[in-house]
């Protein structure tokens, strides 16, 4: 299978998100998409499956024109895709949501689908149980249940839109050596969106750049035959950032600043939860200082920094927040004492769909009974400014691009809350953006807020924290010293190697 | 720009299923060999005749408009507030029980009036608090709860009305006794019976809740709220307190219809007094999707179609049964609620526009 876009050209408004794009992409390769936020991966990618027509443009399946509108006509052209924010059925099994998912539908008896399905599952070394719900699966299992539905149709392309953003290191290796044996084995396209460079590096085969909407560039990775030193990762890397920005982006370091007195005292907390054996944690975040909590996915960090900001049950245990007990507070008491809670899922938790940015604006606006609307449409301006969100003030939330929905929530935080609670600050963000949010930050530890975080990026993890505490099947693990420890030492400890270190 | 092409279609979108529904209601008035023309004829005769007529229609838009607006403010919280009926009953009951408890002089018949009228207000807030404590303190959803309600203050009216406030002679579960004449709302006149002062406190309240919903913080905070009650926690709004007080303005308003019922349209008080308009206006704000803008004009079509259709049982020629108004609303709201569906499957952004064009109006854009 081969697929060429010609002169593709899409617009929302004035914005022309993309222009004027022409590619092939050839059978058995893995291709990278990168760009900073809103540069229109996700709409051309979302042009090729068919959830978004284009405005101009062709689509050339194997040299010959495809005329296809929704994603069911592009599964049947062989192209499907694992949206950036996955969707939701969550009351259904794993099983059910593959049958009914699938276009023979009911035709398809329930036993033959179970056998197809573990056989999938099986090929790829996934870990999907056919009778266990959506609701319970990680992120990465959905994704692996999406990904065996789609090859089950047939699929000969497969896109992803930023699959990494949410899932660990271990999911990410198996889900990358799903996607290698696909495109070596069975000749299958694979499209990548991702912001995390070493994961482009090391997968794809080549790599196009989106800037502002136009195909800025392409170039072929490094093979990963001759092995991948670091010195030629490294390479690389600034070779993509300068496609991608514009210039090199220098290395990123932070200054450490005198910590000032407790701000939030965990003794002894206990929370609790069905899956995970949690242990008591206590630890003591003091004004200025940024904790970062590392660990697989579902490993206890969650479950503890919603505890933390009361939005998660406290089974036993002290929790202190500048000296007041705050086990029996609302997240809404704790609010008002600037303990501020930031969610990964933006849409979900944290941004409200429907709403314009101006009304966000509005809605975190310290402010009368009566909203004066100029004033806020320009104080949303300012923030657009500030925070360099590709969006305006009248647009609702949902129709700006994934990285750029993360500015706006990290622009509608308090300008000096007392502790920030933030799950992924930087998912789903390009580097520079990443880095940019992170100036932010540090600018309101500096004026003494305390931050705890939890990421996936241990170079995050490791270049922004003061300390760092790895959680690992609900044990806590506090690291000795954060200056001292390498990625590598990381993500040994991470995967639960404590003699180690 | 983007504006005038939604509304195009906007409008499109309500005027088709309008059409569509009297078509297929002719063809039934023809199917059972009638006239549809003489079914309009009757149905604007029953309506819209003389004044008296026409009084009747507004005797009905006043509590329907209440109650819609009220439910206008509790679907912009998200809320199913199905127990606005039992709201407006028990808005009834605490009137009925001031027009035969507090017995003012003549003289002091306006000032009676504005206090029982503040007595169903309290009425329905009770209510409607009782709904959004369930719902709030112990996750029983609206619905159920206001089912529930509904049917208790149902029994509730029929005790004290076959018990306590039976009639001294002649005692049924008909009714109380007609109220003492300071109580009772007055005549404009007797040709054209209505309430003035109830028609301005209608409107009074579409600009006060029109301005409360898009100018102020309460506003924006029940709109958040209903569009993602979790997010809405997190950016700092009182999602518990909003959603009660959605359930109180609207139990107020629709408390208001209640004592309308009682101390206007039957001085006295009944089984059933409510007679439906709380689910009325369900189907005003479904239709409507939440659309404030449009009410008044709607539930004031409703009114005109219901009032008239009382003739078509009268008039010689037809004999048909009023129920074809209900019929004939019940396929209004399923054909537009029909077609609000295949808009926003094939136009998915106006849709989303469609549904700001108030709240835009009331705001600059940029
Ligand atoms: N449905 C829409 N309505 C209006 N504007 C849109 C819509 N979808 C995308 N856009 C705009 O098009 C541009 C490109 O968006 P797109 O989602 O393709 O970016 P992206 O490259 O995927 O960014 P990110 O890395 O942040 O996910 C953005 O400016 C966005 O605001
Ligand atoms: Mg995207």
């Amino acid at each position: 299978m081969q697929i060429e876009l010609r002169n593709i050209h899409k617009r929302f408004g004035p914005v022309h998100a993309n222009q004027d794009i022409s590619v092939t992409f050839h059978e058995g390769k893995i291709v990278g998409i990168l760009g900073e936020n809103g540069a229109g991966k996700s709409t051309l990618m979302k042009i090729l499956s068919g959830f978004q027509p284009a405005d101009q443009g062709q689509i050339l399946i194997d040299g010959q024109v495809i005329d296809y509108t929704g994603p069911t006509a592009a599964i049947a052209n062989g192209i499907g895709m694992l949206q950036q924010d996955p969707l939701d059925v969550g009351a259904f099994t794993v099983l059910e949501n593959f049958i009914y998912g699938g276009a023979e539908g009911i035709a398809l008896g329930r036993a033959q689908a179970e056998a197809t399905l573990d056989d999938l599952s099986a090929r790829f070394g996934f870990e999907l149980d056919p009778h266990q719900l959506i609701d319970n699966l990680l992120i990465a299992q959905r994704q692996q249940l999406e990904i065996v539905r789609l090859l089950a149709l047939g699929v000969q392309t497969l896109i992803l839109d930023e699959p990494t953003t949410g899932i660990s290191a271990e999911q990410k290796i198996i889900l990358f050596d799903a996607l290698r044996k696909l495109a070596r084995d069975e000749g299958m396209i694979i499209l990548l969106v991702s912001h995390k460079l070493e994961d482009v590096i090391e997968l794809c085969d080549e790599v196009l750049v989106l800037r502002a909407g136009v195909l800025v560039g392409d170039m072929e990775m490094p093979s990963a035959d001759h092995n991948l030193t670091g010195a030629v990762i490294a390479e690389t890397k600034q070779h993509l950032v300068t496609m991608m920005f514009g210039e090199e982006l220098e290395a990123q370091s932070r200054e450490h600043y005198d910590l000032g007195k407790p701000v939030l005292e965990v003794d002894q907390l206990l929370v609790h939860d069905l899956r995970l054996d949690m242990q008591p944690i206590s630890m003591s975040v003091q004004a200025s200082e940024v904790i970062g909590l590392a660990g697989l996915d579902g490993s206890g960090q969650e479950l503890f920094m919603r505890a933390c900001a009361r939005l998660g049950r406290i089974t036993g245990g002290n929790l202190r927040l500048n000296g007041d007990n705050i086990v029996g507070a609302s997240y809404r008491q704790l609010f008002h004492r600037g303990c501020v809670f930031g969610a990964a899922g933006r849409l979900e938790e944290g941004l409200i769909a429907g709403l314009t940015l101006t009304e966000h604006t509005a809605l975190v606006a310290d402010d009368h009974m009566r909203i004066d609307w100029k004033s806020m449409a320009k104080r949303t301006a300012s923030r657009i400014d500030q925070y360099r969100v590709k969006g305006r003030a009248a647009d609702n939330v949902e129709q700006l691009s994934g990285g750029n929905q993360q500015r706006v929530l990290m622009g509608l935080l308090p300008d000096d809350p007392q502790l920030l609670i933030l799950e992924q600050p930087t998912r789903g963000l390009d580097v520079d953006s990443a880095r940019w949010i992170w100036t932010q930050l540090l600018q309101r530890c500096q004026s003494g807020t305390a931050i705890i975080f939890n990421s996936s990026d241990l170079e995050e993890l490791v270049t922004y924290s003061d300390r760092i505490f790895v959680f690992y099947a609900g044990r806590v693990y506090p690291v000795p010293d954060v200056s001292q420890t390498s990625i590598d030492e990381l993500g040994h400890l991470i995967g639960g190697e404590f003699q180690q270190a | 720009m983007k504006d005038t092409k939604s509304l195009a279609t906007q409008i499109a979108f309500l005027l088709i299923p309008v059409a569509i529904s009297l078509a297929v209601a002719a063809i039934l008035v023809t199917a059972v060999g009638r006239d549809p023309l003489e079914v309009v004829d009757a149905l604007w005769k029953g309506a819209f005749k003389d004044s008296r007529k026409l009084g009747g229609v507004v005797n009905f838009w006043i509590p329907l408009t209440l109650v819609s607006i009220g439910l206008v403010v509790t679907f912009r919280a998200g809320l199913w507030n199905i127990g606005v009926e039992g709201q407006m009953m028990m808005g009834a009951l605490f009137a009925s029980w001031g027009a035969q408890y507090l017995l003012w002089d003549a003289s002091m018949s306006p000032l009676l009036n504005l206090a029982l009228i503040a007595l169903s207000a309290l009425g329905g807030m009770f209510w409607a608090f009782v709904v959004g404590l369930l719902k709030i303190r112990l996750g029983v959803n609206e619905i159920f709860g206001g089912v529930a309600l509904n049917a208790l203050v149902n029994v509730i009216s029929i005790y004290m009305i076959s018990g306590p406030w039976q009639p001294r002679i002649g005692g049924s579960a008909q009714g109380t006794e007609p109220f003492p004449v300071p109580a009772l709302l007055p005549e404009f006149s007797k040709t054209f019976p209505v309430n003035i002062f109830m028609i301005l406190l209608v409107f009074a309240a579409f600009i006060v809740v029109m301005i409360m919903l898009n100018a102020t913080r309460w506003g924006l905070n029940l709109k958040a709220v209903g569009k993602n009650m979790r997010s809405a926690l997190l950016l700092g709004v009182a999602t518990e307190r909003a959603s009660m007080s959605a359930f109180l303005v609207c139990g107020a308003l629709a408390g208001i219809a209640g004592s309308y019922r009682v101390l206007f349209t039957f001085d006295n008080l009944r089984p059933l007094a409510s007679g439906g308009i709380g689910f009325l206006g369900l189907l005003v704000v479904l239709l409507l999707s939440i659309r404030l803008l449009w009410v008044p004009l709607i539930t004031f079509a409703f009114a005109a179609i219901l009032t008239g259709s009382t003739r078509l049982q009268i008039a010689p020629s037809l004999k048909l049964d009023s129920s074809l108004a209900g019929v004939l609303q019940g396929m209004l709201v399923l054909f537009v609620i029909l077609f609000q569906g295949v808009r926003e499957i094939f136009f998915p952004q106006r849709a989303v526009d469609a549904e700001d064009i108030e709240t835009n109006e009331n705001r600059p854009n940029e």
